[in-house]
């Protein structure tokens, strides 16, 4: 498959307004100025575009809503945030390629009514950042930015918005608190962010990679477009693979690949001929996969039915020397890390669970742990206010289910027998 | 007191949004690195430079990882060990930097030249194990790489 979100990286000026202009950049644009916002939203709704930020809800559907209502001005915000452990696949758009998130951007500015707009950009990417400011600064001069945006009286501003350290702001309500400058706690819904975001008034919020899809949408038409990948989740997709491969990295492929071929195919099979022992399909917080499980079609609608999320496509490998009992205890002491506090279950849960998992990965579990840590998980999950302290409670239930023989020998042994083949 | 130029800064920043409490988050970026860290004194700047309450900076300044409340080392390394670069060595490398550099997590050295924070994942997991010091990315780390890019930080 042809590159288009990667299109261009390898070239070390990507970046540059000129470099994207030379391969056809912001030409979308000046298409889809030629269409009425509402058709734009009818392109994308039948090009079968879902967010790529984990949840995989229908992209025009948002873009409807927001369009609809009536209070003035809207926002377009564009979630930057990538914390979900394991995944890196947004960097490379916004570090190499930001001038296609711009145009993604100014497109569907124009398709919700949106005057201004925010990049939510994670405050560990300070390299990013600077891009970012410096590629928005050109496309200001190249009048694809402002008042009157290349003399159509279309009117689109766009700054960037810099976190500075919490997982808990990926989710779209504490991302809008956030901007607003107050801690990132998520909010009560309903009301949606398509009616009452951020200042109050009508957002749409898409994700980087979501939003990256717009200006190729719009270039080849939804016809062409929902031929790429799954037929009930098209486009091209953006999978990050880390831990032990061979080749790690980010690799474009056709939403739906299956997951063996991303591990064996692309990334060249396990790292130094070891041999796989589970696999976290879509970041820390998604269902564990044991090795025999991966024949599954990497998309929203095929990996529930898998057992597992596509959450945002970060993969991570891991092989038989690896401690499932001790990644499951780092995933909580993350989770209980960035827990925002606001709801009991979970902020009182991730820690228990952490410190339950603590003991059993010390050596120091006693009888009953694993069964205290099914019902304090149970008892988290459904039960919380965002989706942190669900993921927590699955990340646990899940180990367990797939791996319980591991925590019962630590439990047994008195100790964890991978210490000794830790790198 | 934030500097003039500090203050210009701001305003600029501040003409980004509707309203003034929006500017917080950078508004404590540039107290952090004027005063280096964010002290009662840097908050009392915030808060009057943008008209927000004191507690509500301090709250928010608070909640957030990157905001610093104790004085740092001249360059901080910011170590990632969430799984991916975990179960690529990353815990070994925080024992180097504890043995080699006396780096305990959170602590600084004591001539003031590296402060250790343990990061929660950087996106640098394809590249793991990966730190930060100060700005800049560096990746597939090892501990002789390690001694190299420190080196370059004085």
């Amino acid at each position: 498959m042809e590159k288009v979100l990667l299109k261009n990286i390898e070239n070390p000026n990507s970046a540059d307004i000129n470099e994207y202009k030379k391969i056809g950049g912001y030409r979308s644009l000046l298409k889809a100025f030629d269409y009425k916002p509402l058709d734009i939203t009818d392109i994308v709704k039948k090009a079968g575009l879902r967010g790529r930020g984990g949840a995989g809800f229908p992209v025009a559907m948002k873009w409807s809503f927001a369009y609809a209502d009536t209070k003035f001005p809207k926002y377009l915000l564009c979630n930057a945030d990538e914390g979900e452990p394991g995944t890196f696949k947004d960097r490379p758009i916004l570090e190499k390629n930001p001038h296609l998130l711009i145009e993604g951007m100014v497109i569907a500015g124009y398709a919700i009514g949106a005057q201004y707009g925010y990049i939510y950009l994670r405050g560990e990417y300070p390299g990013a950042y600077h891009i970012l400011n410096k590629a928005i600064a050109q496309a200001y001069e190249n009048n694809f930015l402002g008042d009157d945006i290349l003399g159509k009286g279309i009117k689109f501003h766009l700054a960037v918005h810099r976190g500075a350290g919490a997982y808990i702001c990926g989710e779209e309500t504490a991302l809008i608190e956030s901007l607003e400058g107050d801690k990132g706690q998520p909010r009560m819904r309903p009301p949606f962010p398509v009616n009452v975001g951020v200042f109050a008034k009508p957002t749409v919020i898409n994700n980087v990679e979501t939003l990256s899809n717009i200006p190729l949408i719009i270039e080849i038409g939804d016809e062409e477009y929902s031929k790429i990948g799954s037929s009930d989740c098209p486009g091209p997709k953006l999978y990050c693979v880390s831990g032990h491969v061979e080749k790690p990295g980010v690799y474009e492929l056709p939403m739906g690949t299956i997951l063996r071929d991303i591990i064996y195919k692309h990334c060249g099979g396990i790292k130094a001929g070891k041999n796989l022992k589970a696999v976290l399909p879509g970041g820390i917080t998604t269902p564990v996969l044991p090795a025999d499980k991966i024949d599954c079609p990497m998309d929203f609608v095929s990996m529930p039915k898998h057992g597992s999320m596509l959450g945002s496509g970060a993969v991570i490998v891991m092989d038989e020397t690896v401690c499932l009992v001790k990644v499951c205890h780092r995933a909580l002491k993350f989770l209980e890390h960035e827990s925002c506090g606001k709801c009991t279950p979970c902020r009182e849960g991730t820690g228990w669970l952490r410190s339950i998992l603590e003991r059993i990965e010390n050596g120091e579990g006693v009888e009953g742990d694993i069964e205290l840590l099914l019902s304090v998980s149970g008892n988290m999950l459904g039960k919380t206010f965002c989706p942190l302290g669900d993921g927590a409670a699955s990340v646990v239930q899940n180990f367990i289910k797939h791996f319980r023989n591991e925590f019962e020998e630590h439990i047994k042994d008195g100790k964890c027998k991978f210490k000794s083949l830790r790198v | 007191m934030l500097s003039k130029a500090a203050i210009k800064e701001l305003n600029e920043i501040r003409q980004k949004y509707p309203d003034a409490s929006a500017a917080l988050l950078p508004a404590l970026y540039i107290a952090q690195r004027e005063f280096g860290y964010l002290g009662a004194d840097a908050y009392e700047a915030v808060s009057d430079a943008l008209g927000v309450p004191r507690a509500i900076a301090r709250g928010v300044g608070t909640f957030y990882a990157m905001y610093k409340h104790k004085p740092m080392g001249r360059h901080i390394v910011q170590l990632c060990t969430n799984v991916s670069c975990m179960i690529l060595g990353a815990e070994k490398l925080s024992d180097f930097l504890k043995n080699k550099y006396g780096l305990e997590t959170g602590g600084t050295t004591p001539d003031k030249r590296f402060s250790l924070v343990i990061m929660e994942c950087i996106g640098a997991c394809g590249t793991a194990p990966a730190m930060l010091v100060d700005d800049d990315f560096y990746e597939n780390l090892t501990e002789k790489y390690i001694e190299e890019i420190l080196e370059k930080y004085k």
